[in-house]
């Protein structure tokens, strides 16, 4: 456990120095850096799932479900504390996700990403053409409080900023500890091999429908964390463009490192938002280049810059025969 | 160094630095950056974004040079030049609520004109409000914004969709057209599923034994009508109304002429001046249409859309249509606001609250036509619209707009502090036409 003590320390000691620089930021950059941390968790559900070796490409219906359940909790049913909201919209993911995740955890690869992005998509439908929800518009969410505290005009950008920064890094601390975990480990097991996962006696599928569940509560927490500094929804939240900007996401952090994702998506918030400024015409060929450079220079994601991404069990074992085999020869000679 | 030098060289320095923090103020007063939002890409861009820069591009030119014609005579904006920065909408309503706060907070505009997506509006409008600037939307048409919230800072310069249908409606029943079924055809998105409640609403007062057949909802941007034309061939309807526009409107204009629709049928297109030019000689006669106001061929005839109508056309070799005009009576509206604004505080530059209040119940003449700002306590303005019919000229070869109807603002927007849909079921009373 001293590892995931060593983890926390760290975390905690990160949280604490990014809370001061927030007090010295600019209030745009504050914004930028929520938006960033909101989405950034919706990636970290899908660096979970994929180190079970699928990656969802519907992770928009989380966000989504997350999002609507938080900004009709708001303005429906009157809860104004923003932290219940980002709990009843995870939580409400998690129950949709706990819902598709046992179906889904049949499929592999292509079958995998098409049956996420379909469901993504039915409910991008459904949310268009619900008036009841203002349809294709959207609708507002009011400011929340925060603890009992009032959020006014001028502390909402610092309030918000603090709120993500929490969630974040305690969501991230929870997934590093989860994945260093027997349970966690195993995804990657199943990743290298599922046939043998399953004679070493354990279900694969019950494996891979709780990678979803998680990745869903994330989904969830990142929608409702959006939803509430944005003050806006609508079902964009669920178009597969937006589920493709997590995925390239998770690419751009790779899988070595949890925290990489919130690099990853503040290098993208970053790129776009400037792109957007000085090349108002090109912006989409300006980010397109990013992506590209990327790809080809760091296959691997901006986590490989930092962390190794853990030994695969069957590169480890395909090593240890090499070895013997060596040693083997060099006994016969 | 005697002391008399000692005096002079710390006078200079001292006039020198009061010089220095003289220009600095003056440099921070001499322009009005302002914020442009519009569809650079995308679906919209093309027939509204890009059409609505240019036309507020050649007008920012004109005004920085002071050449337009009185009232608007002015350099700039009271005489401070205008910057614009320009920003595409595309990218959805999360993407324009953080570039808006970009432009506020890093970029410093003074204010923001922009949004042509109603989901953009519903969005943007609150942040605009919680950090206290100014937001000026100029094109979005959900009724929506002002009807379900309150807003100090955020002023729409143009109508509401609510005016289109029912001024199509008002023009079908002064011309006499006789109704037992209409069918129609609308986006399925919060646009063309108001347009087709308003229409049904205006209809239900104007024709109540009417009744509605086919009510087709494809796809936005679904670009293919063919089972949509059939359909709407195979009912009995006199009247087909749509509210599309854009790439979709000219691929269903395109798809449905050659099979007869608009010979078997009145076809009412809420929003489908843009369409006239980039179709020309295949645009079909005797579609009723509008123009979302009075904009282009059905604008009033008036100097200021005389010289506007030339400028734009020498600077882009084709007439202006609607998105244009909305961009021109916005950038005319706030600029007009801000001269008022000067006058009441001896020509400094007005605050936000100061333009503010200027805006509110302002009232202004554009080319295309006058605009009040007499809906959502002063925030929301009325205009009036005309609607025409396509008409083909052998001689001049083009497309012209004959039989032109308009309707002067009470006539098709709802009263005050009402809203739309109410207004169109109690079966517009108060309507002032």
């Amino acid at each position: 456990m001293s590892r995931n003590l060593h983890s926390t320390l760290l975390y905690s000691a990160a949280l604490v120095a990014l809370l001061l620089a927030g007090l010295m930021l600019p209030q745009w950059l504050l914004f930028l850096l929520t938006m960033a941390a909101s989405h950034g968790v919706v990636g970290l559900g899908l660096i979970v799932m994929m180190r079970g070796g699928v990656v969802s490409f519907g992770q928009g219906l989380v966000f989504a479900i997350g999002g609507y359940v938080a900004g009709l909790a708001a303005t429906r049913y009157g809860v104004t504390d923003a932290v219940v909201l980002v709990l009843l919209g995870s939580a409400a993911a998690a129950i949709a996700g706990a819902i598709a995740g046992p179906l889904l955890a049949r499929y592999r690869s292509i079958f995998f990403a098409m049956l996420t992005l379909a469901l993504s998509m039915v409910l991008y439908g459904i949310l268009v053409k619900s008036s009841a929800v203002g349809g294709s518009d959207g609708f507002n969410v009011p400011r929340p409080s925060l603890l009992g505290f009032s959020i006014n005009e001028t502390n909402s950008d610092y309030a918000f900023f603090a709120l993500s920064s929490v969630i974040a890094t305690v969501l991230t601390l929870l997934v590093t500890i989860y994945c260093r975990s027997s349970r966690g480990l195993l995804s990657l097991a199943i990743r290298d091999n599922e046939l043998r996962v399953e004679y070493l006696g354990t279900s694969v599928r019950a494996a891979m429908a709780i990678n979803f569940i998680i990745a869903a509560a994330l989904g969830g927490a990142g929608g409702a964390l959006t939803v509430i500094s944005l003050g806006h929804i609508d079902p964009n939240f669920s178009y597969w463009t937006r589920s493709g900007e997590f995925v390239f996401m998770a690419i751009l952090a790779g899988h070595a490192s949890a925290p990489a994702v919130f690099l990853a998506s503040l290098l993208l918030e970053l790129v776009r938002s400037f792109s957007n400024k000085y090349f108002p015409d090109t912006w989409q060929l300006a980010l397109g280049l990013f992506l590209l450079l990327i790809i080809l220079f760091l296959p691997k994601g901006v986590g490989s810059l930092w962390a190794k991404p853990e030994r695969l069990p069957r590169q480890a074992a395909e090593k240890a025969k090499q070895a013997a085999a060596r040693n083997a020869t060099e006994a016969a000679e | 160094m005697t002391k008399g030098t000692y005096r002079r060289v710390m006078t200079a320095g001292a006039m020198l630095a009061a010089g220095l923090f003289a220009a600095g103020a003056a440099q921070a007063q001499q322009t009005f950056k302002i914020g442009i939002v519009t569809f650079l890409s995308g679906q919209a861009a093309e027939s509204f974004g890009v059409p609505a820069w240019n036309g507020g591009k050649v007008l920012i030119d004109e005004l920085n040079k002071g050449a337009a014609p009185a009232p608007y005579n002015k350099v700039g904006f009271g005489g401070l030049k205008i910057e614009p920065v320009v920003i595409d909408e595309n990218g959805g309503a999360t993407k324009q609520v953080q570039e808006l706060r970009n432009l506020y907070q890093r970029d410093n505009v003074d204010f923001v004109i922009g949004y042509v997506g109603s989901g953009d509006c519903l969005a943007v409008a609150p942040a605009a409000e919680e950090l206290k600037r100014l937001l000026i939307l100029y094109d979005c048409g959900t009724p929506r914004i002002f009807e379900d919230a309150k807003y100090d800072y955020v002023f729409r310069t143009a109508a509401t969709g609510t005016m289109d249908n029912v001024a199509l409606a008002r023009y079908l029943k002064n011309s006499n057209v006789k109704i037992e079924k209409f069918s129609m055809i609308n986006q399925d998105y919060a646009w063309g599923h108001d347009s087709r409640s308003d229409f049904i609403g205006a209809m239900s007062s104007l024709y109540p034994n009417a009744k509605p057949e086919a009510d087709l909802l494809p796809a936005f941007g679904s670009g293919q009508y063919g089972t949509e034309v059939s359909a709407l061939m195979r009912t009995g309807s006199t009247v087909v109304h749509s509210s599309l526009w854009g790439g979709d409107l000219q691929a269903f204009i395109l798809q449905s002429a050659p099979r007869g629709l608009f010979k078997k049928a009145t076809v009412v297109l809420s929003a489908a001046d843009h369409a006239v030019p980039p179709l020309g000689d295949k645009m079909p006669e005797g579609a009723i249409i509008g123009a979302r106001g009075a904009y282009g061929l059905m604008a009033p005839k008036s100097a200021l859309n005389d010289w506007f109508w030339k400028i734009y056309q020498d600077a882009y070799k084709v007439y202006p249509v609607q998105a244009p005009y909305r961009m021109v009576q916005s950038i005319l509206g706030v600029k007009s606001a801000i001269e008022k604004a000067m006058e009441k505080n001896g020509g400094k530059k007005p605050t936000n609250e100061e333009i503010a209040a200027a805006l509110r119940g302002h009232e202004w003449d554009s080319p295309g036509g006058r605009i009040r700002m007499v809906n959502g306590n002063g925030h929301q303005a009325i205009q009036d619209i005309a609607i025409g019919k396509t008409k083909w000229n052998a001689a001049t070869k083009s497309m012209e707009i004959v039989d032109i109807q308009r309707f002067p603002a009470e006539c098709v927007n709802a009263p005050a502090g009402q809203k739309g849909q109410d207004w169109l079921k109690a079966g517009m009373p108060g309507a002032k036409c």
